[in-house]
């Protein structure tokens, strides 16, 4: 076991994975050489597996997109960064037209094992261009998963279960959690599945789901709400696309008070999708509406400090709708 | 002169810590505003710091090389004037002093808006009156939530015997899981232990005070003069059961016609002289359990079991078959019964259905089924929708026989014993392709005996 960071168990994943497979490459903008990255998730990387495996793109974010697509047809598995989650827009056409369906038109002939990542999220005062959550934008594409960790565990096992999936996985890193979040994470050689929700704590008053910076909102305020005799089962929604339903509606049916909670627009989100399927598979089991915390409907998350606290969802915020949907 | 502190300024999206790879000044030295004091090191950049005051630096507040938060205090400087942090400037770290200023200006803002409200209550006025409203308030109190209805159905708890503790009294699931259902018991008991009383009685006021409660506690609705008998044990196995077969499982019904002409003959021929010789009346039925027995033995899928996501293939093929007393129906079970030629069959079915008669049938001989035999036929139905003998997976209803006209391949008529099949199958395990392949075979099989056919 060793202290990481959420930023440094994504690295050591990385790292983890381009030993184990010498066909794992890595590129974007800033990405090679001696910087590693805007962020640093790649420093060092260059330096020890060389400059043909760790490199830097152009500022083209389609062709980081589409040199991915291309890599994994001819055998490598392409790490391709975007250097903020808002700079994936040039690029959706080769995510969606080309990576998440070359399975399905060569009839599982060809694959497009990729791995997208993409530091998203507000709270870093990044303004419009450096924010976003952009994942609804690419969610319910069949043959393109995403993800999302939440702690440095889950981030360091989901990146080296993304590199080793055959499908497309776009991997959502939370970029207000990258130094803020440490955990004493394994060394072994773990992964996380693609496709699994996880319950990180339990109770019977309320459930609440979310992912990302929310979800360790959510997990402190379901402390403060338990010195007050309430107990909440909290979701790490985790894998977006596609969603682990049975995970989800059950523990939405264990209590039949459901808070879902999302940094995004409060409409058209992901949390929208959760709320549908809710309402599908567990009626009999609510014991009250099904509640969204969200940001509100603005078209992006804003510059200036007091707009941008208004904007994010934060403890307080959870605190206080987790309480109100208890005393339901 | 006022003392002045300078934090560690915001270097960048995502950057929350930061050190100082290098002071540029030294405590006592003088200072203008804008020089750089020190060059901070985050992991993205190093950055020049440069002072937002003029003055003396007093004290450093952090060490070299350790990495701090974004905002913590780094350096005193004591300044010349008082008024001189009022003179803004534009680096980032005017940004941070900017943002202190808005969280300022923010609580005001709250405050504000807390000792405030009075004015806008009187324009909100009709709006809080109206959720104020009492009537409004017990209007939820009786809107239930599909949890909450649903837990009470299945308890049998009436709703408004529980105290709500949510929202404007509210019933929630929670209070619903945790209503002792024997208290209410007890009350539902009430109106068929009154009854003797109130007969006797005849005190109409009474009677009228006490109908409400009746009608709200009571499964169904009673009127002056019916009849409350408690359901004896047998009863009351037979109704758990049936709610357990009818609840649990997914019922699905084939029925096929079979030609049995061959059957009918060959009994009449052999029904007398199989009496005297072996001290049990030939009956229709033996011929039904044999057919659907090698029918079993050709389809496993039937002679199966549900169980929490297993299909359980039974070896043995045990049938259960019902026999009706006057009071009660019971299913014994002829064990292994593939291991009995009809005769065989006749005599552990009257055995059976002996033992049933006189009361005497054991755990045992009612045990391990895997599929029944239904003789409906007996008496006198040509169609009905068996519910299936629960862990099985299936149950056939052989119905009564009966002499029609059928047209033949030469294209006349002929005068046939014909009989309905009705099968209900477990839809969870088999499907009507299964169902009727099944049936096709129970229908040739008992085509395939002749007059000549041997009874043992």
């Amino acid at each position: 076991m060793a202290m990481m960071t959420y930023l440094e168990a994504i690295r050591k994943g990385i790292e983890e994975e381009m030993a184990r497979d010498e066909n794992v490459v890595i590129f974007g903008e800033d990405v090679g050489g001696v910087k590693g990255g805007v962020f640093g998730v790649t420093k060092g990387l260059a330096e020890q597996f060389g400059d043909d495996r760790c490199f830097n793109t152009p500022l083209t974010e389609g062709q980081i997109g589409g040199l991915a697509v291309g890599l994994g047809l001819v055998g490598y598995r392409a790490i391709g960064e975007f250097q903020f989650a808002d700079y994936i827009l040039p690029a959706v056409n080769q995510l969606i037209s080309e990576a998440s369906r070359m399975r399905y038109r060569t009839k599982g002939d060809w694959t497009a094992p990729i791995v997208y990542r993409a530091p998203y999220g507000g709270g870093v005062r990044g303004g419009l261009y450096h924010s976003q959550s952009t994942e609804k934008v690419l969610f319910g594409q069949p043959g393109l998963r995403i993800v999302t960790p939440s702690s440095p565990h889950d981030a360091k096992g989901l990146i080296k279960a993304a590199i080793r999936s055959d499908d497309p996985v776009l991997f959502y890193e939370h970029k207000r959690l990258y130094r803020l979040l440490k955990e004493d994470v394994s060394e072994e050689d773990y992964v996380v599945p693609l496709d699994k929700a996880n319950v990180v704590r339990e109770g019977d008053d309320i459930t609440v789901i979310g992912y990302g910076m929310v979800l360790n909102h959510a997990l402190k305020a379901a402390e403060t709400l338990s010195k007050e005799g309430y107990e909440a089962e909290v979701v790490d929604a985790r894998s977006l696309y596609p969603l682990d339903k049975e995970t989800l509606v059950k523990a939405a049916k264990k209590t039949g008070k459901v808070l879902l909670v999302t940094e995004d627009n409060l409409e058209g989100s992901i949390m929208s999708e959760i709320s549908a399927i809710i309402a599908e598979e567990a009626l009999f089991d609510l014991d009250a509406p099904i509640r969204r915390l969200a940001g509100p409907d603005s078209p992006s998350m804003p510059y200036s400090i007091a707009l941008e606290r208004e904007f994010l969802v934060n403890e307080e915020k959870v605190t206080n709708a987790m309480r109100e949907l208890a005393e339901f | 002169m006022s003392i002045k502190i300078i934090e560690m300024p915001h270097l960048g999206e995502s950057v929350t810590e930061a050190s100082i790879a290098v002071w540029l000044v030294s405590e006592g030295d003088r200072i203008e505003k804008y020089d750089p004091i020190a060059e901070a090191v985050s992991d993205k950049v190093t950055t020049e710091i440069p002072s937002n005051y003029s003055g003396i630096v007093k004290e450093f507040l952090i060490d070299i090389d350790t990495d701090v938060e974004i905002g913590t205090p780094m350096v005193k400087i004591q300044t010349d004037e008082e008024g001189e942090d009022e003179a803004a400037g534009s680096s980032e770290v005017e940004i941070e002093t900017g943002e202190e200023f808005t969280d300022h200006i923010n609580e005001e803002i709250d405050k504000e808006a807390e000792r405030e409200p009075m004015e806008r209550q009187t324009t909100s006025d009709a709006k809080q009156s109206t959720s104020k409203n009492i009537q409004k308030d017990s209007d939820s109190a009786a809107r239930y939530s599909p949890a909450v209805v649903r837990i009470s159905q299945e308890r049998g708890i009436d709703l408004s015997q529980v105290e709500g503790t949510g929202k404007h009294g509210r019933i929630t699931r929670k209070d619903v899981l945790a209503f002792d259902v024997d208290s209410q018991q007890s009350a539902a008991q009430q109106p068929s232990e009154m009854k003797p009383n109130r007969s006797e009685e005849t005190v109409p006021a009474k009677d009228e005070s006490a109908r409400p409660q009746k009608a709200a506690s009571a499964a169904s609705v009673q009127s002056n003069g019916d009849e409350v008998v408690p359901a004896d044990g047998i009863r009351k196995a037979i109704a758990k059961k049936m709610v357990q077969s009818s609840t649990e499982i997914p019922h699905a019904w084939l029925m096929v016609e079979a030609d049995v002409t061959n059957i009918v003959k060959l009994r009449e021929q052999t029904k007398t002289a199989f009496k005297e010789q072996e001290g049990v009346s030939l009956s229709y039925f033996p011929f039904f359990v044999k057919a659907v027995v090698q029918a079993l033995k050709k389809h496993p899928v039937i002679n199966t079991s549900w169980d929490n996501g297993n299909i359980v293939y039974h070896k043995d093929i045990n049938i259960s078959v019902a026999v009706a007393t006057d009071e009660h129906l019971f299913v014994p079970v002829i064990q292994q019964a593939d291991r009995y030629s009809l005769n065989g069959l006749s005599k552990e079915v009257s055995r059976l259905a002996g033992l049933a008669r006189q009361g005497k049938l054991t755990t045992s001989d009612m045990q391990g089924g895997t599929m029944t035999v239904n003789n409906t036929g007996s008496f006198g139905s040509v169609q009905s929708m068996g519910i299936i003998n629960h862990p099985q997976a299936a149950i056939l209803q052989v119905e009564s026989i009966n002499k029609r006209f059928v047209p033949t391949e030469d294209g006349g008529f002929k005068a046939a014993d014909m009989v309905n099949l009705c099968l209900s199958i477990d839809h969870r395990i088999i499907d009507g392709l299964q169902a009727g392949r099944f049936l096709q075979t129970v229908k040739e099989n008992l085509g395939r005996f002749s007059d000549e056919s041997d009874l043992y």
